[in-house]
């Protein structure tokens, strides 16, 4: 292989706690995960010379963070798009070190949205600050739920394409057995009291709680507190770091929203996957590992067919008969191999922990590692699937 | 404050200090349903935007909606922690394509039971909900 090899990701960390109880803020989590991090890389806040951040820190994040860290980066990158943001950052990381902008790049998440009682799926508070966009003007009279925004997706491709309740379960099903196998993930759901924590069969899902037709509960993700970091270095730095580099090859960056006449059955993924895959100069079929948004069940068959891994319209026979675990080598990428937003955790912004089980899987340190893993996809959607949103699209390649 | 009630559960009321979409809101006092058109090269603009989407030197005038519509997707929305949303329950919230080709998001009401009496490719048309300062474009199947 011939992959472009201008960064890779030296260092991670996920915080292991779900359930902070309110007493450890967002910002304590970014900096324990920032300094593990640079720990497994064996390096330190002072070769940090690039930070980025989504906001999650709070206002005018990038002094924020550099001021709590402690440290005077050369490169501040304060890209926002939602759960998508840090595959966006990577991209950004990953262009400024191969500009020679930066060698040591920081990439913090913390969240404690759980011990605040955020609702985010069902119409609880916290997600609209004073002043308004005109989208959501228009649109909050309704009562839609973020829940029943990407309902509607799953609906939508059930009319066009005859995609059925139990193809979608194969999701939740994939995703649990790889959270069994995962001890943070067990730990996860005891700690956020899931009332049946042990692998799940399709009846289990089809069965569950309807929360807006046609999404069940064991569809719809979880939401914990929780954070990680990454550390993204010059192959100089790497070849110096503890453990073998994880590089990334390829990127790609999308935006979506509602058009006059627009197909939401499409994500913006369809647009980032091609240029990240052309970048990579490698196929769908070569990748052994996809690291998928699992905010709900539709948003991964969505974008398993907007990556490429099978035609739009046919992700509901292509995700059949267990084909996603983890030791199914043959049949194409395993899913969500640490148990995904659906079964470990998904504090809002889960793009952070793609990278984070994306590298593991190159490494050989996953708990469901797929055998001689080589190549990841890590794809973040942020925003909401059935209206506006959007994607960034990172493939990975093992040293 | 001193003299607070327990008030009655509303819809979530748009802001009409909004600049794009206020005209829009403004309009439904009067149960105009209204989007955008551009003079110059026909693009039907929405939401409503001070600019054309389609071309850069265009004039968008207001036009008015017939009030039909066909449902493009919809949802059954059975839990929500809304005070007003969540006695509702279970209520349908649709992408509404309107005959002239804006797609907005509603509500389809008027029928038994929401998971089974609506369809992807049905026909709807406008009816008014009444608010408090603004009136909300709702719709209902057309039988
Ligand atoms: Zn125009």
């Amino acid at each position: 292989m011939s992959q472009k090899r201008e960064a890779a990701i030296v260092g991670i960390y996920e915080y292991p706690s779900r359930d902070v109880e309110g007493k450890v803020s967002a910002l304590q989590i970014k900096a324990h995960s920032a300094a593990k991090a640079l720990e497994d890389a064996g390096l330190s806040w002072k070769d940090v010379d690039a930070i980025y951040d989504a906001g999650d820190g709070g206002g005018m994040s990038g002094l924020t963070i550099a001021e709590y860290f402690g440290i005077k980066p050369n490169v501040i990158d304060t890209t926002a798009t939602g759960g998508s943001a840090y595959e966006f950052q990577a991209a950004h990381a990953r262009r400024d070190i191969a500009a020679g902008r930066a060698k040591v790049a920081l990439l913090t998440y913390g969240s404690t949205a759980h011990s605040n009682f955020a609702a985010i799926g069902v119409g609880g508070q916290g997600l609209h600050g004073a002043s308004v966009q005109p989208s959501d003007n228009m649109e909050s009279f309704s009562g839609s739920t973020l829940v029943a925004n990407y309902a509607m997706v799953a609906q939508r491709h059930s009319h066009m394409y005859g995609t059925t309740p139990t193809q979608l379960a194969e999701i939740s099903v994939a995703t649990r057995m790889h959270a069994m196998r995962n001890p943070e993930a067990v730990q996860a759901m005891k700690d956020l009291e899931f009332l049946d924590i042990r692998e799940t069969t399709i009846e289990d899902v089809v069965t569950s709680r309807i929360i807006a037709d046609p999404l069940r509960l064991l569809e719809c993700c979880m939401i914990s507190d929780g954070g990680g970091a990454v550390v993204i270095a010059s192959p100089e730095v790497a070849r110096n770091c503890k453990k073998k580099p994880v590089w990334i090859i390829g990127s790609g960056e999308a935006t979506k929203y509602p058009e006059n006449g627009g197909d939401i059955t499409t994500s913006a993924g369809a647009q980032s996957a091609p240029v990240a895959f052309a970048d990579a100069g490698v196929s769908p079929s070569e990748l052994d590992v996809a690291m998928i948004y699992d905010s709900f069940s539709i948003t991964v068959l969505t974008i398993l067919e907007d990556l490429g891994f099978c035609k739009k319209g046919e992700g509901g026979s292509y995700v059949e008969g267990g084909r996603l675990r983890f030791d199914r080598p043959n049949d194409g990428p395993a899913l969500n191999t640490d148990g995904g937003g659906l079964s470990s955790n998904h504090p809002g912004m889960r793009g952070i922990f793609l990278l984070l089980e994306a590298t593991r899987q190159l490494r050989g340190e996953s708990t469901s590692q797929v055998e001689n893993a080589k190549l990841a996809v890590a794809h973040g959607n942020g925003g909401m699937l059935g209206s506006r949103h959007t994607a960034g699209t990172i493939i990975l390649g093992g040293d | 404050m001193a003299e607070q009630k327990a008030k009655t559960p509303r819809r979530t009321t748009p802001k009409l200090t909004e600049l794009d979409t206020k005209q829009f809101w403004e309009a439904t006092k009067d149960k105009v349903l209204s989007y955008q058109q551009c003079d110059d090269c026909k693009t039907v603009v929405f939401y409503p935007r001070a600019h054309c989407t389609g071309c850069t030197s265009g004039t968008l005038s207001w036009k008015t909606a017939s009030g039909k519509g066909t449902v493009y997707s919809y949802s059954v929305v059975r839990q929500s922690y809304h005070p007003f949303y969540k006695q509702m329950v279970p209520y349908a919230v649709a992408w509404i394509d309107l005959d002239e080709g804006p797609r907005l998001m509603s509500n389809v009401v008027g029928i038994d039971d929401p998971s089974k009496d609506i369809k992807i490719g049905q026909k709807v048309e406008l009816e008014w909900e009444d608010g408090e300062t603004v009136n909300f474009p709702i719709f209902k199947v057309v039988s």
